[in-house]
């Protein structure tokens, strides 16, 4: 693989994340708790969605040919995806979406504070953009980490359940695919594997906070960074790309 | 959720212009006003700065006495301000 290649497949990878999450989000629309909180998770779709249009874009271009944003978007098949399996969980409920939002938006406000110094001006541009967005979305996502934790008996036990059962997502953040080696090695990215422990230390003490228990290591899942997908990511797609794979090329 | 108090939301527009009163809307505590009010107010960037008060703080006069409160100043346009002729530099006013 050599460093183009990398960095199209780098670029996808951040895409995707910012993709499939934006579009679990979206979920939400009409369907919160309440309406303060339903606007609040369909903003963050929106962030996510306009951080996608720009990373796709970016990627559209390397590819060079016909690609454009949305053929990446929306003819791509599963195995060609590299989201982290932690994106594409479902929604479930409000504190599952909350515990998902929070794991990673505590693992991207570092992470794109440091590509923001990244050699790709483009990158660090993007990168710039979204520290400002995801510094918001990690104070809403660990304010309501500490809430449910620290409200009623039965938040707290849904805050907890949200927290173990996604907790086997979270390994994959850390690791390093191959396209990403090349990148961290020619300071094209942040190394993922040097955050794994500050990322501990700041979800342990929101836990704390909340009065929650960190979770015990146990085994990690992964796969999504090159492509292995858990079930989910196919019923994604089918809603996501109905309309362009119904329709090829379709305009609105 | 249904027990959250209801919060009046007040967003100042711009530097230099008071803060205007935009509607209301629940949340948990003041710090959660502010939160939601930012996602349900000012999404358009609408705003750069946001109050919250619980509405049951704010008295409110009595419609029922809106004559005698407000129909006296009707006759009184010597406290109006219009017999001034302002500097075109001068906005706001």
């Amino acid at each position: 693989m050599d460093l183009q290649e990398a960095k199209l497949k780098y670029i996808l990878h951040l895409a995707d994340n910012a993709l499939i999450l934006g579009q679990r989000l979206g979920e939400w629309c009409g369907h919160g708790p309440v309406l303060e909180q339903d606007m609040a998770m369909t903003n963050i779709s929106l962030d996510y969605l306009g951080r996608a249009r720009l990373l796709f874009q970016y990627a559209a271009e390397i590819k060079g040919g016909n690609t454009t944003e949305d053929s990446l978007a929306f003819t791509r098949n599963e195995w060609e995806y590299e989201n982290v399996l932690l994106v594409e969980q479902p929604n479930t409920d409000f504190a599952f979406t909350v515990a998902r939002q929070f794991f990673l938006d505590a693992f991207q406000f570092p992470y794109f504070s440091l590509l923001r110094s990244g050699k790709d001006k483009r990158l660090a541009d993007i990168a710039e953009k979204t520290v400002k967005e995801t510094a918001y979305h990690l104070k809403w996502s660990g304010e309501w980490v500490i809430r449910l934790g620290d409200g009623t008996d039965i938040s707290r036990q849904k805050m907890q359940k949200a927290i173990d059962e996604l907790w086997t997502y979270t390994g994959e953040l850390f690791e390093v695919a191959d396209y990403e080696r090349l990148m961290i090695d020619g300071q094209f990215a942040p190394d993922v594997a040097a955050l794994k422990n500050d990322w501990e230390t700041k979800v342990s003490e929101v836990l704390k906070v909340a009065g929650l228990e960190m979770p015990a290591p146990i085994w990690m899942q992964s796969g999504g960074k090159t492509g292995k997908h858990s079930e989910h990511l196919g019923y994604i797609l089918a809603d996501l790309q109905y309309m362009q794979r119904a329709y090829p090329g379709m305009e609105w | 959720m249904k027990n959250w108090p209801l919060f009046e939301i007040f967003i100042r527009s711009k530097s230099g212009l008071n803060h205007k009163h935009v509607g209301s809307l629940h949340a948990a505590d003041a710090a959660m006003a502010i939160e939601n009010a930012r996602d349900v107010y000012t999404r358009r960037q609408e705003g750069i700065s946001i109050w919250v008060v619980e509405s049951k703080y704010i008295s409110a006069s009595d419609p029922a006495d809106s004559d005698p409160f407000f129909e006296p100043a009707q006759d009184k346009i010597y406290r109006h301000p219009t017999f001034y002729d302002l500097p075109d530099e001068v906005k706001h006013m």
